[in-house]
C-alpha cells in the first residue's frame, strides 16, 4: 500500500441476495462501520448492515402539524386580527372556508420537511466521498453490489479485514484511499 | 407477481442492458425526429411568448373576454392543463400505495408531464388577473398596504392547491430522478455531462442507509401527493360550483372534475406514450399491456363523467328550477348548441369504443382516440365555463363569446411550452425511472426461482 493509508475496503458482488448475505456476515463478525452501496433498493440490507429504521416520518409528521398549524393560525390571523372584513354579516372566523388552504399546507410543509430529511439526514449534498476514488465502483449505479468496510471500525485492520470479505467469495476486493 | 413482471417488461433484460437502453436515449446520438418535433414546439414556444408579451403590454382587452363572458379561453385552458397534470400524480403516487407494479416504466415521464401541464395551466389565471404582474398579492405576505388576501375565496384556495401540487410534483419527481441522475453521472462519457448530472445527483452512491431514507421519503411524499390530487381538481371545481351561476353551481362539481381531470390526464398520457416508445424503441418497455391499462383507467373514469353530464340533466328537470332547466336547454339547442353535441359524440358514444378488447390493442386507434378524447375534455370546459355564462338570469344580459387571435395564440402557445419542456426532459433525462426497473428485473428473478 506505501503507507498509503485506506479509507475502508470495498467488496464487489453480482447478485443482490450475495451482498445481503455478506453484510449480514459482516454485522455478526462484529463490524459496525459498514455500508453497503446498490443500484436500486435492495431488500432487508439496511437491516443487514444494523439500520433497521429511519427517523424521516418524524420529520413528515412534525412538518405536517407545522404546515396545518400554522396554515389554520395564519388564515386566522389575516381574516379575524389583522384584517377584518365583514362580508355579508358573516362570521369573521368561518372555519371551514380555512380548510382548503389548510389542508393544502399540511401537504406542502409535510413534503418539503420529507425531502429536506430525507437529504439532510443522508448528508447530501455530498459531491465527494471517498469510494468514489475506486474506478469498479462506477457500477454501484448500474449493476453490481458494494460491500464496504469503514477503516474507522475499531475491529478493522486492513490484512484481516481483505481476507474475511474474500471469504464471502466477492468478485473483488478494494481498498479505497483515504 | 411474476406475472405482472412478464406482461409489463419484456423477458431478457437484466440490470446492465436495461440502464444502458435507458441511458442510451441520452448520452447516445440524438434522432432527427427529436429535431423536428423540437423545432415545431419551439415555434408554438414563440408564439406563446408573443402573445404574452402582448397580453403584458396591451391588456386583456385583445382577448375575446367582455361581460357575460368574463371567463373565456383562459380559463377553459386552464382547467384543461390542470386536469391532464392529474393522471402523473395518480400513476406515481396513487399506483404506488396499490402496490400497480405497471406504474413502473410510465411514472416518470407520467410526472413530467404533470409539472409541465401545470406549468402551463398556472400561466392562464395569471395573464387573466389583468395585470400580471402584480400576481404576488395573491400570497399572504406582510405587504405595506395592510392587505390580506381573502381567505374565503376559491380562488385564493385555488392559488394554495396549485402551488402546492406544483411544489410537491416537483418534489415528488425530483427525488425519484437522484439515483438515476447518479447512473448517468457514472456513465457520460464526456466530462461536461459528468459534472452537470453530478451536481445533480447531490452526490448520491446508493448507500444502503440512503435508500431506506429515500423508500420511506418516496413513499410519504405517495402518501401526501394522494390526497393532494383529489383537492386539486375539488378546488378548481370550487372555483365554479361557490359561484351561483346556473351550470355551476353544483355540489357534484368535485368528484366530476376530479374524474375528468384523471380521464383527460390518462389520455395525455397515451398521446406522449405510444410516440415516445416508437421513437426509442421502447416497446420492451412500455409493452401493450401498459397502453391497455391506460384506456382501461380512461374508460371508467369517463364513464364517471358521462354520468355527471347525465345527472346536470337530471337534475335541471327534477330541481324545477327555471334557470336551471334553461341552461339544460340552452346548452343542447341554444347558438352554442354545437359544443355540446360535439361533446357528446365523442365523450359519452365515442367513449364506448374502449369497451371492446380490440380498440385497447391497437395502438393506432388509441393514439387517435387519445388525440379525440382530449379534445373532447377541453370542449367539455368549454361547455361549462363560457356556455353557461353567455345565459344567465336575465335575458337583457345574454352575451356571446367568440375567441380572438389572442386567444388562438396562447392556445396553440400553450402546447408549445408544454411540448418544448417534454422535448427538453426526454433529450436530457431519463424518461423511464432506471432504478426502478432495476427492482422490477430483480423481483422477476426472486419469482423465476
Amino acid at each position: 500500500m506505501n503507507g498509503q493509508r485506506t479509507a475502508g475496503l470495498l467488496a464487489e458482488f453480482e447478485k443482490p441476495e450475495e451482498v445481503v448475505a455478506a453484510a449480514r456476515a459482516a454485522y455478526g463478525a462484529g463490524y459496525r462501520r459498514l455500508d453497503a452501496f446498490t443500484p436500486y433498493p435492495v431488500e432487508h440490507l439496511s437491516e443487514a448492515i444494523g439500520f433497521p429504521r429511519d427517523s424521516v416520518a418524524a420529520f413528515v409528521l412534525a412538518g405536517g402539524l407545522v404546515g396545518g398549524a400554522g396554515g389554520y393560525l395564519l388564515q386566522y390571523w389575516a381574516a379575524v386580527l389583522s384584517y377584518p372584513l365583514n362580508v355579508g354579516g358573516r362570521p369573521f372566523h368561518s372555519w371551514p372556508s380555512f380548510i382548503p388552504v389548510t389542508f393544502e399546507l399540511t401537504v406542502l410543509i409535510g413534503s418539503l420537511f420529507a425531502v429536506a430529511s430525507f437529504m439532510l439526514l443522508n448528508g447530501l449534498p455530498r459531491p465527494h466521498h471517498p469510494v468514489f476514488e475506486e474506478p469498479a465502483f462506477k457500477r454501484a449505479s448500474r449493476d453490481r453490489f458494494f460491500l464496504y468496510l469503514e477503516a474507522a471500525d475499531p475491529l478493522f485492520d486492513e490484512a484481516g479485514a481483505r481476507s474475511f470479505l474474500q471469504g464471502l467469495k466477492p468478485l473483488g476486493v478494494y481498498a479505497v484511499p483515504a | 407477481m411474476s406475472e405482472d413482471a412478464k406482461r409489463f417488461l419484456a423477458p431478457g433484460w437484466d440490470f446492465g442492458t436495461v440502464t444502458d437502453k435507458i441511458s442510451s436515449i441520452i448520452l447516445g446520438p440524438t434522432p432527427l425526429s427529436w429535431f423536428v418535433g423540437f423545432g415545431a414546439a419551439f415555434a408554438a414556444l414563440l408564439l406563446f411568448i408573443f402573445a404574452v408579451s402582448a397580453t403584458f403590454l396591451r391588456g386583456i382587452g385583445l382577448w375575446g373576454v367582455g361581460i357575460p363572458v368574463a371567463w373565456g379561453f383562459a380559463i377553459v385552458n386552464f382547467v384543461w392543463w390542470i386536469g391532464i397534470g392529474h393522471a402523473g400524480t395518480l400513476i406515481s403516487a396513487i399506483l404506488l400505495l396499490l402496490h400497480q407494479k405497471w406504474r413502473t416504466s410510465i411514472n416518470r415521464f407520467a410526472e413530467a408531464m404533470t409539472l409541465f401541464a401545470v406549468a402551463c395551466a398556472g400561466t392562464f389565471p395569471l395573464l387573466h388577473l389583468g395585470r400580471p404582474q402584480f400576481f404576488y398579492w395573491l400570497f399572504p405576505y406582510p405587504d405595506t398596504m395592510g392587505l390580506w388576501p381573502q381567505f374565503r375565496s376559491p380562488l385564493v384556495w385555488d392559488v394554495f392547491a396549485v402551488s402546492t401540487y406544483f411544489t410537491v410534483s416537483l418534489l415528488f419527481w425530483y427525488t425519484g430522478l437522484i439515483p438515476d441522475l447518479a447512473t448517468l453521472r457514472d456513465t457520460a462519457k464526456s466530462k461536461l455531462a459528468r459534472v452537470v448530472y453530478g451536481v445533480m445527483a447531490f452526490g448520491w452512491r446508493g448507500s444502503a442507509r440512503h435508500w431506506r431514507r429515500f423508500e420511506t421519503a418516496y413513499l410519504l411524499l405517495a402518501g401526501l401527493a394522494t390526497p393532494l390530487v383529489v383537492s386539486v381538481h375539488s378546488v378548481v371545481s370550487f372555483d365554479f360550483s361557490v359561484a351561483i351561476l346556473p351550470g355551476w353551481h353544483s355540489p357534484i362539481f368535485p368528484p366530476y372534475f376530479v374524474a375528468g381531470a384523471i380521464y383527460s390526464g390518462f389520455c395525455m398520457v397515451l398521446t406522449l406514450a405510444i410516440p415516445l416508445r416508437s421513437l426509442y424503441g421502447l416497446h420492451d418497455f412500455i409493452t401493450d399491456d401498459h397502453l391497455e391499462l391506460c384506456a382501461k383507467l380512461m374508460l371508467a373514469t369517463g364513464l364517471i363523467v358521462d354520468y355527471g353530464y347525465v345527472m346536470e340533466f337530471f337534475m335541471a328537470y327534477y330541481s324545477g328550477d327555471i334557470y336551471e332547466k334553461f341552461l339544460a336547454y340552452n346548452r343542447a339547442m341554444g347558438p352554442c348548441g354545437w359544443s355540446f353535441w360535439l361533446l357528446f359524440a365523442l365523450n359519452m358514444v365515442l367513449l364506448q369504443a374502449l369497451w371492446s378488447r380490440r380498440v385497447r390493442r391497437s395502438v393506432p386507434t388509441l393514439f387517435v382516440l387519445s388525440l379525440l378524447l382530449n379534445f373532447a375534455m377541453w370542449i367539455e370546459r368549454y361547455v361549462i365555463v363560457v356556455v353557461s355564462l353567455t345565459r344567465d338570469f336575465l335575458p337583457s344580459s345574454w352575451g356571446y363569446y367568440g375567441a380572438t387571435r389572442f386567444d388562438w395564440s396562447l392556445l396553440l402557445g400553450s402546447f408549445g411550452l408544454f411540448l418544448t419542456c417534454f422535448f427538453l426532459f426526454v433529450r436530457f433525462l431519463p424518461a423511464i425511472s432506471m432504478s426502478e426497473m432495476r427492482g422490477l428485473i430483480d423481483e422477476r428473478q426472486e419469482a423465476g426461482k
